[in-house]
């Protein structure tokens, strides 16, 4: 891992339309070595859609992006992901049918056993699986989730799912951890854990870029963040910053919240409407 | 009791055999990978025809004949999966089941000279016949079926120590994860795209072997062979036995085959005669064939709604659906 202060992710021109709608359009955006960034925005603003592109899930239209120096424009998220560039997902994916441990297990990453031919010869992976069910057990104690590791993934309530999700990605050993909502459908008292188990990632050497509404969450863990509206990056800094900063409360309120709806006579309400948590 | 031993002779004969490998290379695909392929039949087709005539028409030795079917089953699947295998499953199901029925037509009324079109080929089962080590009747099996049963059981057996093998590995693992979401694979470093194709290729080279074993036995190939019926036969096979279970489509197959065959039986004894227990305004014999499917199809109804996860399959999961 290198151990320097360059950003780990640099993007540029990334632009991304779906018919005549630009879903996605960022001019420069930098995402800081070990530390935890939050990207925001109201819904709509493009911010899953902007993970997908950089992860290789989805085509742009244009632009480029280097992830620890190496040019990864639309490199396939396969790829993308053995770099060390690890995403999770809004809607949790975890593999249902399969064991907790399985899961996990599935995460590994340069797996011998993985391939055609020395698959069937058990001798040719039996150490590296066990090697990676070990790893695989202390993740699974960590995210206290050891109690179940023989459980269906599907049997899980919606939290565990998270949690597992989070931990499966750590089994590919990533240096940037990408998170879509982690927060989102997550009881309160679970809520303090995840949060807990975020902040261990960047303790741990890892870099944590992740899209959150939750903004109590964003306030209590984020170094930095980054604020989208309609495709755009519209304010970056620290969590007291941006939400100070005018153009992201016109963002989420509409530029005419703080006048009074008689004053407002040429004017219609056309701006995103949806209220900040806090 | 006769009805009861030609159940039971049909539930290892040389078809019950095919089947068997037909539905083991579906089920790599479908069970296991959670490809649609609608068009085993296909394979199959490709895969007896390419070993018929390549010792039919180029007195090609047999082993190599052998390899050629297989290599041909292996192109086809190359061919069906670079354009469909990056789309949403439905159109792989769309592209096989019409490249299967292509592959069908092109057999019946191509390259006359080597397909013979719907006569088919035959005269390319010397070289194995020639080795056949049984002389006399054995268990009332003709010599040259018998041999046929013997390397199609042989084959059985072999290719599903194989997927044993390979399903316990994690190789197994990734194919079972691609089935239940591709996303999250591609999520943690795996290359979906390959591992489908390695699936696609290796479910159509078993179904291959089906179609060698089809061929030796019935001493010809012929286009009807490779109907869209059979693709969902084995389909019924497959689910019957239980989808992503290595016993699944072999239970599966004997079991839908013996059961078929004691089907007519009955019924054939049913409507025999001068007067038969079945009146002849409901049923007559020449209408054993068609009333026998029917019964097949009630009974897999039964299946689908009291054991919709087949004889093998874990209800635990097929619950999970549900959530």
């Amino acid at each position: 891992m290198p151990d320097n202060d360059e950003p780990i992710l640099v993007a540029d021109n990334v632009t991304r339309k779906f018919g005549g709608l630009t879903a996605v359009d960022v001019d420069h955006v930098e995402i800081p070595r070990h530390k935890i960034t939050a990207l925001i925005g109201p819904n709509g603003a493009g911010k899953t859609t902007f993970f997908n592109l950089l992860t290789g899930f989805d085509e742009t239209d244009s632009g480029s992006w280097t992830f620890n120096g190496q040019s990864i424009a639309n490199m396939p998220a396969h790829k993308v992901a053995r770099l060390g560039m690890v995403r999770t997902f809004q809607l949790t994916k975890v593999l249902s049918k399969l064991t907790v441990l399985e899961n996990m297990r599935l995460g590994a990453t340069g797996q011998g056993g993985e391939r055609f031919w020395r698959a069937p010869i058990a001798a040719l992976w039996r150490g590296q699986e066990k090697a990676n069910t070990e790893r695989a057990r202390e993740l699974l104690k960590r995210f206290q989730l050891d109690a179940k590791e023989d459980d269906f993934a599907g049997s899980l309530s919606g939290g565990q799912r998270k949690l597992l999700e989070m931990a499966r990605a750590l089994m590919v050993n990533p240096e940037l951890i990408m998170l879509d909502e982690p927060m989102a459908g997550v009881n309160p008292a679970l809520k303090q854990s995840l949060l807990g188990h975020v902040k261990s990632l960047r303790e741990d050497g890892m870099t944590v870029l992740f899209v959150e509404h939750d903004m109590d969450m964003v306030r209590d863990i984020s170094d930095r963040v980054i604020v989208m509206a309609q495709g755009k990056i519209i304010a970056q800094g620290t969590a007291d910053d941006v939400m100070g900063d005018q153009t992201v409360i016109d963002a989420y309120l509409g530029e005419h919240h703080d006048t009074d709806i008689t004053e407002e006579r040429r004017t219609s309400m056309n701006g995103p409407t949806e209220t900040l948590e806090h | 009791m006769t009805i009861i031993i030609d159940a039971l002779r049909a539930a290892v004969s040389v078809e019950a055999a095919y089947f068997c490998l037909t539905a083991i290379g579906l089920n790599v695909q479908f069970g296991f990978a959670g490809l649609l392929n609608f068009g085993q039949a296909g394979f199959v087709a490709v895969g007896a025809y390419g070993f018929a005539v390549a010792v039919a028409s180029f007195n090609l030795p047999f082993f190599v004949a052998i390899l050629v079917g297989l290599t041909c089953t292996a192109i086809l699947a190359l061919f069906l999966g670079i354009p469909t295998l990056r789309l949403r499953a439905d159109y792989l199901a769309i592209a096989t089941i019409a490249a299967a029925e292509v592959i069908r037509l092109f057999f019946g009324a191509s390259f006359k000279e080597y397909f013979n079109g719907r006569d088919g080929v035959t005269g390319f089962s010397d070289a194995f016949q020639g080795a056949n080590p049984y002389s006399g009747e054995v268990l009332g099996f003709r010599p040259g079926d018998f041999w046929v049963m013997t390397i199609g059981w042989i084959l059985v057996v072999l290719s599903s120590i194989f997927l044993w093998s390979l399903m316990r590995s994690p190789w197994g693992r990734v194919l079972k994860s691609i089935r239940e979401d591709e996303e999250a694979v591609r999520s943690l470093g795996k290359n979906v795209y390959s591992y489908k194709m390695q699936a696609l290729i290796l479910g159509g080279m078993v179904g291959c072997l089906g179609g060698f074993i089809l061929a030796l036995g019935q001493n010809s190939v012929q286009p009807d062979n490779f109907s869209s019926d059979l693709t969902f036969i084995v389909y019924t096979m497959l689910i019957l036995g239980g989808a992503a279970r290595i016993f699944g489509p072999i239970f599966g197959a004997v079991v839908f085959w013996a059961f078929l065959s004691l089907i007519s039986g009955i019924l054939g004894r049913l409507t025999e005669g001068g007067d038969p227990v079945i009146p002849s305004w409901l049923m007559t014999d020449d209408q054993v064939g068609s009333v026998r499917f029917m019964i097949v199809g009630l009974a897999l109804m039964l299946l689908m709604i009291f054991r919709p996860q087949g004889v093998f399959g874990d209800r635990k999961e097929i619950a999970l659906d549900a959530r």
